[in-house]
């Protein structure tokens, strides 16, 4: 490394502002040598100190009778019952996944996958969300189909099952396609391990690959918007080894279970600048490292490479006194490497020393609590009137609704994503009882009667639209995916994915998204555990929409999952909830009118929160057998949903619909929220109806399930006169629906 | 069958082999401990000695990551040493998915394995026609029965020369087809495009079984087929 001359290039390199390197000056009480200054512009990153959002972040509820450990920690950790605790977080790849599809999207499922492992929990689920531009644009298809592969490339080989997740296409992720990834683990309560370096004079070891050159800056690339230039930033994105982390997650797992550890941290974005300083900070400990002690992968690496490097599959660790022999030993025997980089400090500094010669000297609090934290200036859109107002009246209904529902199922936001998750091993580890197809995933805890049900949600339509209402029905979609498959919702991870914070109306989005997350989280009694910000998802001046993903996990007693398909001829078919006219900010405006306009669906609190109940105990006392909630396409896509998604069969339904004095398009494909469309056997109709009086949910009896086509009539109030809107042949929607998305890849 | 273990009637132990990379190595003892109460035991690759064993399990997985070849690095472990020695005093051996490719590499089993015919990893479930029940592992099944059972590999296009095939018929090898729900063998059941439709095969003593789908993920009803059990209940004389 040269000394600098031109500071201000060097301090813009490295993401810094002006006001930040004097920040570091003050703090240090000198100027920072080159390599102190690359770890403050890491440390300091929008990825890893969530400067900009810190002030917002704090007021999501994050406390619960089930919370053991909240946000602050590598995961979040809820108590689940009998000495057993979910162990989950979602996080984001967007950027690398961007630049090397594969590789960006297989090292994002590594590192949730560490989070989870590194505090002592098995994985058991992974879980996605994902947005691309079109499948038309032959960009959006190599993109989409390198995230699937390095998805399922890393996770299968690792022996985690992806059960389940979403996938969106809009032109606005043309050049921002986003991958956030949700992992749960499961670990006994008294075996959590957390980040911490304590108890002055222990080792510090590296475990793991060697370190090498790939990924330096990856953190800095990702707290920055693209251009025209983004593709040079191919170097940056590290590249994934599911061999070795899945040595390292037996290793680790097999030091834990055997109590030889007293703190871990992977070392992910940042590296070892991140882990060393985070493990020591949160400890009010100081650390010193010895660079020559670190495994490397090739000759001559700097310090600044070597504390840089965002090189994949590695953990710091702290063992217990006494036990470092019998770590190394398991570490050895999975044939990873292990060295003894380090000791724990009183002095509260991160010493780092090359050959003895001290090359960092700083206060590890000064790189992580002391980071920056921006209250930044909101302001609403300018274009937010504009894009709020919707005139129907010039939007005509169309008359064939036949051809309507067939574009929407076949559109592939809406279709099945069969052709996505067939190259994910759903079934290892035989816990998924309920595999992807239906709401939500289930994962049964083996030995118990008792399963745990997961899902991601997210509009960004509806949250471009209104980010508070926005953020509000992806809580409460997320919840009633979940209740729907029969679990009682108890915890939440997010992942909050904007455009650039330097713009007023992006932090105005964020502000909002956040209290509408709070405010619906407060209501269901959820805390927020977990959870991962992606700013600068911009491309030449160009915003994302804003997209905060929900990830909701929820505890199921007994394990009997309740499935979104139809099951028995005859069956009577339900509607729970009440139907407006909603159209604005729907999939059909946008499909059928390329409009999108308006204002999302409103959804009041209680109601959702009343039907939640309603379902739970409808589930519970075994009066439905097929239970699926209204979401993008509204009713007319669930019902069809509800007859071909089972493997094993398709079953059409005939159904009449009151007209409710709104547009047929909106009783159609509106989307009401808090809607749920259920069967009952017809003995069971009566007491169903009792419970849905009891808790004040809108009850209509709608039809039946069976024969081999699907009908959908609307009855006229005024006229008395009923007729028929869809009638299409069940296997002609499933063929639709099945096969879009390969139609369109092949 | 032909060859038979001298003492399998004292022995029921079963060892599940470890590989690095193996994943499927805990289904395999879960479903053999807690659907069938026998008793098992994790064996590490490093281990030379297989003793006291009634059945050998390589389960499936990505051993050594599938880097090279799937199984091809595997094979050279030393517990394969002792694997072949077992299979030649008679002891069973179950090879599922990447155990059946490091059964293949390992030469305990004929033929080869490619990559799938779409290029792509494939996880879904699949009918198979039991195609002889002459096996300790297929002799609680009927003949010709379809079973239910899931697959999730990337390498599953089994490949085997004309002469290979010709004799893995003669001598009735070939132990499981894909076929479709009504038992047609036929190539729109062909999920990966192996040979003739084959799903798993046994060496010609018939003590060695290697298959692609996973009976351990099909032992239980709550998983979506128990269709698998019988390989299992076979192998126990349950």
């Amino acid at each position: 490394m040269t000394q600098p001359t031109a500071p201000q290039d060097i301090v813009s390199q490295h993401g810094l502002s002006q006001e930040e390197y004097q920040r570091i000056r003050t703090l240090l009480g000198r100027e920072p040598n080159p390599v102190e200054l690359g770890i403050f512009g890491v440390m300091w990153s929008e990825h890893c100190s969530y400067k900009s959002s810190r002030v917002h972040l704090k007021k999501l509820p994050t406390q619960g009778e089930r919370v053991i450990e909240g946000p602050g920690e590598n995961a979040g950790v809820v108590d689940i019952g009998g000495g057993l605790v979910a162990v989950f977080k979602m996080e984001s790849h967007n950027h690398p996944s961007f630049i090397e599809p594969y590789q960006g999207a297989a090292t994002g499922v590594g590192g949730i996958l560490r989070d989870i492992f590194t505090m002592g929990a098995r994985p058991v689920a992974l879980l996605n969300s994902l947005r691309f531009g079109p499948l038309s644009f032959p960009r959006n298809r190599y993109l989409f189909e390198g995230v699937i592969s390095g998805i399922a490339g890393y996770g299968n080989c690792m022996g985690v099952p992806t059960v389940g997740g979403e996938v969106y296409f809009h032109e606005i992720y043309n050049r921002n396609n986003l991958v956030n990834v949700l992992c749960l683990g499961i670990a006994q309560r008294d075996k959590i391990v957390k980040g911490r370096a304590s108890g002055v004079g222990n080792p510090v070891l590296y475990v793991g690959s060697k370190t090498g050159r790939d990924g330096i800056h990856g953190a800095t690339m990702a707290s920055a918007s693209f251009d025209h230039e983004s593709e040079t930033k191919r170097p940056m994105v590290q590249v994934g080894d599911p061999f070795t982390e899945k040595r390292l997650l037996e290793a680790c797992l097999e030091a834990i279970d055997q109590d030889l550890i007293l703190g871990m941290q992977d070392m992910g974005a940042g590296g070892l600048s991140c882990s060393s300083s985070e493990m020591a900070s949160k400890a009010d400990m100081g650390m010193t490292i010895e660079l020559s002690s670190v495994p490397l992968r090739e000759n001559g690496m700097t310090p600044y490479e070597i504390m840089l490097s965002e090189s994949q599959e590695r953990m710091l660790l702290v063992p217990k006194p006494g036990r470092e022999k019998e770590v190394r030993r398991i570490f050895e025997k999975w044939e990873l490497d292990v060295a003894t980089i380090g000791t724990v400090v009183s002095d509260g500094l991160l010493t780092v020393k090359d050959q003895g010669n001290v090359v960092v000297q700083v206060p590890a609090k000064a790189l992580t609590e002391e980071a920056p934290s921006y209250e930044r200036p909101l302001a609403p859109p300018p274009y937010l009137d504009a894009i709020q107002s919707l005139n129907l009246d010039v939007l005509k209904e169309p008359k064939d609704f036949n051809e309507v529902l067939l574009t929407l199922l076949s559109s592939p936001t809406i279709a099945s994503k069969e052709w996505v998750y067939r190259q994910y091993d759903h079934m290892v580890q035989t816990n998924t009882i309920v595999q992807p197809g239906s709401g939500a995933a289930v994962i049964r805890i083996k030995g118990r009667d008792q399963a745990l049900a997961l899902t991601v949600d997210g509009n960004s339509l509806y949250c471009l639209l209104n980010p508070y209402m926005g953020a509000v029905i992806a809580v409460a979609e997320a919840a009633r995916n979940l209740v729907c498959a029969g679990a009682k919702p108890i915890a939440v991870t997010d992942c909050l994915n904007f455009g650039n914070p330097e713009k007023p109306e992006v932090m105005w989005q964020f502000a909002l998204a956040i209290e509408g997350i709070t405010d619906a989280c407060k209501q269901f009694g959820l805390p927020v555990v977990s959870g991962n910000v992606s700013f600068y998802n911009e491309t030449n001046g160009i915003d994302i929409y804003p997209t905060p993903i929900i990830g909701m996990i929820g505890l199921m007693e007994p394990a009997r999952p309740m499935t979104s398909w139809f099951k028995t001829p005859g069956d009577r078919i339900v509607l729970l909830g009440d139907t407006k006219e909603d159209l604005g900010g729907t999939e059909y405006l946008r499909q059928i009118f390329s409009n999108e306009r308006g204002t999302p669906p409103f959804i009041e609190l209680e109601k959702e929160a009343a039907l939640h109940t309603l379902c739970l105990s409808a589930i519970k006392s075994g009066l439905i057998k097929s239970a699926h909630d209204c979401s993008e396409g509204g009713f007319a896509v669930a019902i069809a949903e509800s007859c071909i998604t089972c493997e094993d069969f398709i079953m059409g339904a005939e159904v009449t619909l009151s007209d409710r004095k709104i547009r047929r398009d909106a009783l159609l494909f509106g989307e009401s929220q808090s809607r749920i469309l259920a069967t009952v056997p017809e003995e069971k109709l009566p007491e169903l109806e009792r419970l849905a009086a009891q808790h004040k949910v809108p009850f209509e009896v709608i039809g039946q399930a069976g024969g081999d086509r699907l009908r959908i009539s609307v009855h006229d109030s005024s006229s008395d006169r009923t007729s028929c809107l869809i009638d299409l042949e069940a296997d002609k929607i499933a063929v639709t629906w099945r096969n879009a998305i390969s139609k369109v890849l092949e | 069958m032909k060859a038979h273990r001298k003492n399998v009637d004292t022995m029921t132990k079963v060892g599940v082999l470890v590989f690095p990379g193996s994943n499927c190595d805990r289904d395999c003892y879960d479903v053999i401990h807690q659907i069938f109460r026998q008793e098992v035991e994790f064996v590490w690759h490093q281990e030379t000695q297989l003793k006291d064993f009634h059945a050998i399990v390589l389960p499936g997985g990505f051993s050594y990551g599938d880097y090279l070849r799937c199984g091809a690095i595997a094979r050279f472990s030393p517990i394969m040493k002792a694997v072949r020695q077992f299979a030649d005093d008679g002891g069973f051996v179950l090879g599922v998915c990447n155990g059946f490719q490091i059964l293949l590499e390992a030469g305990l089993l004929p033929g080869a394995m490619l990559r799938n015919r779409s290029l792509k990893f494939i996880c879904r479930q699949v009918h198979l026609r039991v195609e002889t029940q002459d096996t300790l592992y297929t002799r609680g099944y009927h003949s010709r029965q379809v079973l239910r059972l899931p697959i999730a590999h990337g390498d599953g296009n089994y490949y085997a020369d004309a002469e290979t095939l010709e004799r893995l018929k003669r001598n009735k090898q070939i132990v499981f087809r894909y076929c479709q729900s009504d038992g047609t063998v036929d190539e729109k059941a062909n999920p990966n495009g192996s040979v003739e439709n084959i799903a798993g095969i046994c060496n010609e003593q018939r003590n060695v079984l290697g298959m692609m789908p996973h009976p351990e993920r099909a032992s239980e009803l709550v998983l979506g087929s128990q269709d698998g059990r019988g390989i299992f209940a076979s192998l126990f004389n349950l």
